[in-house]
């Protein structure tokens, strides 16, 4: 077993015991914090993947910004900490067939599917090949503008919800 | 080098753990933090693809950026509805929330 296998390992026990932990969790304040545990685990798995880029973007953008939002929510409702309610609906147990079911499927997908792999090596330019495809018109410049346009529009949206009266 | 297939079998289980809290979880809080775990494990699955094909097509990549700005987006407009319903319902439990049942 190479460096890197042990280190997968690693990230992704954290990435799962972190995820189990969040939909587990009796107390909301804590599901957060598990949930930043999950984050850092899947930025670690980014490292693995040669992804640098996003690996840093998973700890600003998600384990930063999201983490920070969820956890003002989660004080801004305190009704929502009180411990004594149910942490599951009457369904629960449909729920986890369902899901159960889901992952022997897409599990047993993944597996037998003979997937064919080059593992030609990152070029050192990747990042900036990126950057270039994302303000290509040829590329993605249209979704990319579109996707900032959306931004804007949910933030200036979640404000609007948000104003008193 | 790790398969191909273990970054797949991760994905799909971190998957559907997000799965299971939407589907279970009373709280709108927690369901939005579990669609943020599935979200995650589709950037996972984009990644893990754009890595084990040609590196140099960055298709995988910008997708994932894609769904990093619709993630910043649906938490930002889930969480102010969920205060927002909170303010006039004094309650975020799905369950409860039945205005549009008849």
């Amino acid at each position: 077993m190479t460096l890197q296998q042990i280190f997968f390992f690693v990230f992704a026990a954290l990435t799962l015991v972190g995820g189990l932990a969040v939909v587990t969790a009796r107390k909301l304040f804590h599901a957060a914090l598990w949930l930043l545990l999950t984050f850092f685990g899947v930025a670690g798995l980014y490292v693995l993947l040669e992804a640098p880029f996003f690996a840093a973007a998973q700890l600003f953008v998600y384990m930063g910004a999201i983490g920070i939002l969820i956890i003002f929510a989660i004080m801004l409702t305190r009704g929502i900490m009180r411990q004594d309610a149910p942490r599951f609906n009457e369904q629960w147990w449909l729920a986890g067939l369902l899901a159960i079911v889901l992952l022997v499927v897409l599990g047993w997908l993944a597996w037998q599917q003979p997937w064919t792999t080059t593992a030609a090596p990152i070029r050192e330019d990747s990042l900036h090949l990126l950057g270039l495809a994302l303000v290509d018109p040829e590329g993605f410049a249209l979704p990319f503008e579109v996707a900032s346009v959306l931004l804007v529009m949910a933030l200036i949206g979640a404000a609007m919800i948000v104003k008193e009266g | 080098m790790v398969p191909l297939q273990w970054y797949l079998i991760l994905a799909a289980t971190l998957f559907c753990v997000g799965v299971y809290g939407v589907l279970a979880r009373r709280n709108a809080v927690a369901i939005l933090m579990s669609v943020e775990l599935m979200l995650n494990a589709v950037i996972v699955n984009l990644l893990a693809f754009w890595r084990y094909s040609d590196p140099a097509v960055v298709v995988g990549q910008a997708f994932a950026v894609f769904v990093y700005a619709v993630a910043a987006a649906e938490v930002a407009v889930g969480l102010a509805l969920a205060v927002s319903i909170y303010r006039s319902r004094q309650t975020v439990d799905v369950d409860q929330l039945n205005l549009l049942k008849w």
